[in-house]
């Protein structure tokens, strides 16, 4: 099936595993990702301001944009999804801001378009009892913490993916993978997100914590669904063995890569070297 | 043609202010069909009344309008004057010419005036086509029942049966006491609940008037006011009863644990709920009255506990706040000092609802003398670490994030309606909240009465309360029931559904619409009858009848039609 | 017999008569419906307090059971047996009841104002007078203090000049009579903590700072301003409002211990109808904990906050002191850990709940107990909140401790079946 797609600046440069692998396991299951012919970047942030409309111009054309080529838009990074779900929800629901946004693009848009996320996709249009059955290469045993953060699943009244407390989603497609999830207290717990810009030392501590709780549970993995998680939780293990005695380093991958080594498709375009901790090692091992 | 007597009322100046009600009067002396008109400055006074008793005397009236205040204030006052002077209560009615007429045209009384004339016109017309009736009178069953042995509906029972009325108690478990019973001690004066408890039970089952059904549940009611039909099963046998009044009294559950997903659900053994924490603290629980983890045993050093574990969060559990929780945590904290003098107690709160007599103190003592430590902040999040539960809150009046590694975590989790209160409302044909609370027939001053004639509520079944306030409900419900009793036989307002059996086709239409269950279809003449002591007169049949043939005594079809002639013609 | 006309004694009275009882129901006052006949409307539902009150008041004034005795109060009270002998001292109205059908003419005639009690000091009454229009008894008295007539030696004498019935009666004088019962329900209400104690609120001096029965008076279509929000010194539509919960309540040292428990909820409720009667105004109320217990209380506060925009700031006030035309507030916010300082045009005191005056005297007569803050004592806080611990006296209301109307109620109906058990165990 046709579906518009919407990579994102990230998944354009720093996370290129990521969207490769997210369209080639997409394309094995059938699901015809095809990118938005014109887009620009999200804003990547929403606005917690109530009037700061002026943020939400971007995400209002990229919807635009995609109700002119169809009905519906897809995404794979958290960040892109939570603005557009967002942005979506208040064009349709909040006539007097719509007026706002829709005077200031000199074009009309209602909220029509419906904002999907792949693992939404994956779970209500492919289902996971089939995944499982397409599945060539099990992750027999391989112990996996999922790891949902805060954006994908809040807030709920606005979001609607999955319970924002006891989600299940990403935990029911890594066991369709084959994996032996763990219970973590921490997975949806805050990475840090952008203060690793300006206040390393918070995402450093926050991103430590949630880590040490999936060790704890006995993960060998953790997994995401979001580029700048995937920064922090990986990239921040580097300061952690020095901060934290005692600290193990784990690998974060993006539940795509794990579906896509899953599905048997060559992986040589998943980015899996450009990790900070090289998850190729107990990849291998399973 | 009637004779109809006009009484206008001046009210003070309260309608002689803004309408000229000596215009009024000279205007209906001259109207179609009223025989006599007259004016008075307080129609409601002894004199007044006797001018009304007067004129029917004299002038031979058979039907009365006094033109006053609303009817809801003396309807009743003028009826009862015209019954004593021999003439049928239900000719006389009242026109409403101060709320709807002098009030709201204060600045007008030209046109206050007019209207006036026109609403009494309309009053006129109805009383032309009113028929006499006499109010239903229904037998009483003078036995009460009761549903649920918790303290309200034992309160209930002790006093309907003092009183020496015969009362059936049904309790689902096999000992009374409810709730009460898996309690440790009361807040205020750390008083035994179950030394409280056992001098109530004694009374109830001591009491011969009293007839105690454990095990038992309510499987169908019928019937009405005065003359229920309960069937009750009792271990597998259903007997049926026959009672006057039924107390509703089936208490509370907690809302379930597992649901607070971030507080770990029932996921982690140290983190229990209220009433697992006070089986805990009574001497005939578990432990014996010792305060233990449930996971090892170990005396715990650090005990959090958190309020609003689900109330006053309409997005994770439910909006409305639970009452009891501030005051039971309290004492939960000060018991849990006691026995571990050098442990640390930390209570999260959003506010500290000491509502009751001395509750504030009490909250006070906790802080001050045992060292309770107080924290205004919700708590986020409950998880294991290093063999602890760590809990994480915040504190909003050091704007501080708050992270303590308890030994045992309490939560204070909401009050919930019974598990089967929803089910039994509808047997009851009893109205509940959005929460499922049994509703009030008016939230200020009807408390105890369900809006459903002979049905009473008591204790936490129409919403969170602590055991004073059940008792007092007990009570109450109980006096309701009393007053009920004391009469010779009930009366049922007469302005009840007709049926025109020449009309009735027989369809059925009205017996699905009726809300009360005041209709059927006569097996033999196959036309619809009106149980009349069940119908309340709200007229949805009327509406329903495809061949017109329901009516409402006393507004009949062509009786409103004819008012509204009056109003146009007038 | 029943020891207070408000809504609680009015239940009891109600209760026990409808039985089949026969009841006396002694009021202090010349008419029954104790404060809630001042109350404008009230939570959750803001029903009008007047207009779901005087049916009840109506039905007391009608009962055929019910010995209404106003404007009398309890003399002394000995036991007899199983019985109790009550003197009732009835105070002179200067008006013959029998007589008077309540027209109203003197009231209209009488050419002396002075300001009213019911009114609590914000409005005025004639010197005849009845506490309200819908009173019951609708029957005035006449205030000898004030009276021309009386003070003047026999000048004026206008309300007897016009009564259509001539039951002006100048001569009469207190009476004096026992009544035989069987039981008493005690519910003689409560008092506001008086503002002039509340030195650091100004003290009762400035106009413009108030006390929340005022406030109601202020909102009620049947008070002074006919329900009109103007600020007693000038009239203006105050546009900063300030309510102060906790005004002499949970404060030892400058008021009292305990919680009055109800000024939380009808806080919420002015600060709403302030609200709905002012658009453009802003209403503060600073507390300490928002107490919402009741059934839809929290739902009622949410709505204040939420959609009337009502400003809660958590904090006590400091201080509060006249500047120019302003009344000045200071306060903390405890959330944000800053001093506030408002400069309202009209500031409401949620003053402490106080035992009725005549309390002390009465628990004496009783010889029922009253507690350290003067409540009557009930025989255990948790199962017998009803009874005095005295057999065949019984507590009802606010006298018992503070609150709100719906517990009053229940307390009144509670009070009702014992005192039906204790007849039904008698005959």
């Amino acid at each position: 099936m046709r579906h518009l797609y919407f990579p994102g600046c990230t998944l354009s440069t720093k996370a290129k595993g990521f969207a490769a692998s997210g369209e080639a396991s997409a394309r094995a299951l059938g699901i015809d990702l095809v990118e938005l012919s014109q887009w620009n970047c999200c804003g990547a942030t929403f606005p917690l301001a109530m009037d700061n409309l002026l943020a939400l111009v971007a995400p209002t054309r990229i919807l635009l944009n995609a109700q002119k080529e169809g009905d519906h838009l897809v995404a794979l990074c958290s960040i892109c999804y939570h603005v557009l779900k967002r942005t979506n929800r208040l064009l349709r629901e909040e006539a007097d801001k719509r007026e706002k946004i829709n005077l200031f693009i000199e074009e009309e848009y209602r909220g029509e378009v419906r904002v999907f996320h792949l693992l939404g996709l994956l779970r209500d249009e492919i289902g996971f009892e089939t995944l499982s059955q397409r599945v060539q290469k099990r992750f027999q045993g391989l112990k996996v913490a999922p790891y949902y953060g805060c954006l994908l699943l809040r807030p709920f009244q606005e979001i609607g993916l999955d319970d924002p407390e006891e989600p299940r989603i990403l935990d029911d497609f890594l066991a369709s993978l084959g994996c032996e999830v763990v219970e973590f207290s921490h997975k949806t717990e805050c990475c840090g997100s952008y203060l690793t810009m300006n206040s390393s030392e918070v995402t450093r501590e926050l991103s430590h914590a949630i880590l040490r709780s999936a060790l704890a549970s006995g993960a060998q993995a953790v997994v995401t669904s979001c580029p700048l998680c995937q920064f922090n939780l990986d990239y921040r293990q580097g300061e952690m063995a020095a901060h934290y005695p005692g600290f193990a380093q784990i690998p974060v991958l993006y539940f795509t890569q794990l579906l896509g080594i899953a599905l048997g498709i060559e992986s040589d375009t998943f980015g899996l070297a450009d990790h900070h901790v090289d998850p190729r090692p107990l990849l291998r091992e399973v | 043609m009637r004779k109809v007597g006009v009484f206008v009322c001046h009210c003070g100046r309260n309608i002689a202010g803004t309408v000229d009600v000596e215009r009024v009067t000279e205007a209906l002396r001259s109207y179609p069909g009223v025989a006599y008109s007259i004016d008075y400055l307080y129609m409601c006074s002894d004199p007044g009344q006797d001018l009304i008793k007067e004129a029917i005397a004299k002038r031979d009236l058979d039907g009365v309008v006094v033109a006053a205040c609303s009817p809801a204030m003396h309807e009743i006052t003028f009826r009862r004057t015209v019954a004593a002077a021999g003439l049928n209560p239900y000719l006389c009615e009242v026109a409403n010419i101060r709320e709807q007429c002098s009030w709201v045209h204060r600045d007008d009384m030209e046109r206050a005036t007019l209207k006036a004339i026109q609403i009494i016109g309309t009053i006129v017309e109805k009383v032309h086509h009113d028929e006499p009736l006499v109010p239903l009178a229904v037998p009483i069953a003078r036995r009460a029942l009761i549903i649920g042995g918790g303290i309200a509906g034992l309160q209930a029972a002790s006093d309907i049966a003092a009183a020496g009325y015969a009362v059936i108690l049904v309790e689902r478990e096999e000992r009374l006491g409810g709730r009460m019973a898996q309690l440790s001690g009361t807040y205020l004066n750390f008083d035994s609940t179950a030394d409280l408890l056992s001098e109530k039970v004694e009374v109830v089952t001591r009491n011969p008037h009293i007839t105690v059904l454990t095990r038992a549940q309510v499987e169908a009611v019928g019937g009405y006011l005065g003359d229920f039909k309960v069937k009750v099963r009792q271990q597998g046998n259903d007997k049926e009863y026959e009672v006057g009044a039924i107390v509703v009294a089936t208490g509370y559950d907690l809302y379930p644990k597992e649901r607070l997903s971030e507080y770990g659900g029932e996921r982690y053994p140290d983190v229990i709920d209220g009433l697992e924490f006070e089986r805990m603290l009574s001497p005939t629980g578990p432990t014996a009255g010792e305060v233990r983890c449930p996971s090892d045993g170990r005396v715990p050093q650090e005990v959090v506990f958190v309020q609003c574990a689900g109330s006053r969060d309409p997005e994770r559990g439910v909006s409305y706040c639970s009452k009891i929780c501030c005051m039971y945590t309290a004492k939960q904290a000060m018991m849990y000092k006691m026995q571990v003098p050098q442990g640390q107690a930390y209570i999260f709160y959003i506010d500290i609802r000491a509502l009751g007599k001395g509750y504030e103190e009490f909250t006070q003592r906790a802080m001050e003398e045992h060292r309770v430590l107080y924290l205004r902040g919700k708590v986020s999040k409950v998880f294991p670490q290093d063999g602890k539960m760590m809990v994480w809150g915040a504190d909003t009046l050091s704007g501080k994030r708050v992270e303590v590694a308890a030994d045992l975590v309490v939560l204070a989790t909401p009050m919930v309606p019974n598990a089967d209160a929803f089910g039994l409302a509808q047997k009851l044909r009893v109205a509940t909240d959005e929460y499922g609370f049994f509703s009030e027939a008016h939230p200020k001053l009807r408390p105890v009465e369900s809006l459903t004639a002979g049905v009473y509520l008591a204790g936490a079944c129409q919403a969170p309360k602590d055991i004073p306030e059940a008792v007092t409900q007990g009570g109450a419900a109980a006096a309701k029931v009393l007053s009920l009793f004391s009469q010779e036989k009930i009366t049922h307002d007469p302005i009840v559904a007709a049926v025109d059996s020449e009309l009735c086709a027989g369809c059925g239409i009205c017996v699905e619409v009726c809300p009360y269950e005041a209709r059927e279809i006569h097996p033999l003449t196959k036309v619809a009858v009106v149980k009349e002591v069940l119908c309340q007169g709200c007229g949805a049949c009327l509406v329903a009848c495809p061949n017109k043939a329901s009516h409402l005594r006393n507004f009949a079809p062509a009786q409103i039609m004819a008012m509204i002639e009056a109003l146009e013609g007038g | 017999m029943v020891i207070g006309g408000g809504i609680s004694g009015i239940q009891a009275a109600l209760d026990i008569a409808n039985s089949g009882y026969e009841v006396v129901l002694v009021e202090r006052l010349p008419s029954i419906g104790g404060h809630m006949a001042q109350l404008s409307e009230t939570f959750p539902t803001l029903d009008c307090s007047q207009c779901i009150l005087t049916p009840r008041t109506v039905e007391v004034g009608h009962h055929e059971k019910i010995k209404l005795v106003t404007y009398s109060e309890v003399e002394e009270v000995r036991s007899q047996g199983d019985d109790l002998r009550v003197k009732v001292r009835r105070k002179p109205a200067y008006v013959d009841w029998e007589r008077c059908t309540g027209c109203g003419l003197c009231q209209e005639k009488c050419p002396w104002r002075v300001t009213s009690d019911f009114e609590r000091g914000i409005g005025e009454r004639k010197v005849i007078y009845t506490l309200s229009p819908q009173a019951v008894p609708n029957k005035p008295v006449i205030d000898r203090e004030h009276c021309v007539y009386f003070q003047k030696g026999g000048k004026c004498g206008a309300c007897a000049k016009f009564c259509p019935v001539e039951a002006i009666d100048f001569q009469q004088k207190e009476e004096i009579w026992e009544e035989q019962v069987g039981a008493i329900v005690v519910a003689t209400g409560y008092d506001l903590y008086p503002m002039e104690r509340l030195s650091e609120y100004d003290g009762g001096h400035h106009p413009d700072v108030i006390d929340s029965l005022q406030f109601e008076r202020l909102l009620s279509a049947s008070g002074p301003t006919a329900g009109e929000i103007r600020r007693p010194s000038d009239g203006a539509v105050p546009k900063e409002v300030v309510f102060v919960q906790c005004a002499g309540s949970r404060d030892p040292e400058r008021g009292v211990a305990y919680c009055s428990q109800i000024c939380c909820m009808y806080t919420a409720k002015q600060a709403l109808l302030y609200k709905h009667k002012v658009h453009e105004g802003q209403a503060y109320v600073f507390y300490i904990d928002i107490r919402a217990g009741g059934k839809g209380y929290e739902e009622f506060v949410q709505r204040a906050m939420e959609e009337e925009r009502v400003l809660y700031l958590r904090g006590k006030v400091s201080k509060i002191f006249p500047q120019n035309s302003k009344v000045m507030v200071w306060g903390a916010d405890t959330l944000s850990g800053k001093r506030v300082e408002i400069a309202a045009d009209l500031v409401i005191l949620a003053t402490a709940i106080l035992p009725s005056q005549g309390a002390w005297d009465l628990k004496e007569k009783l010889g029922i107990k009253i507690d350290e803050s003067g409540f009557y004592e009930e025989a255990h806080p948790q199962v017998r909140p009803i009874e005095s611990g005295v057999p065949g006296i019984y507590l009802a209301g606010a006298g018992q401790g503070p609150k709100d109307i719906p517990e009053a109620v229940a307390q009144g109906s509670a009070a009702a079946a014992k005192v039906l058990a204790l007849f039904a165990s008698e005959v």
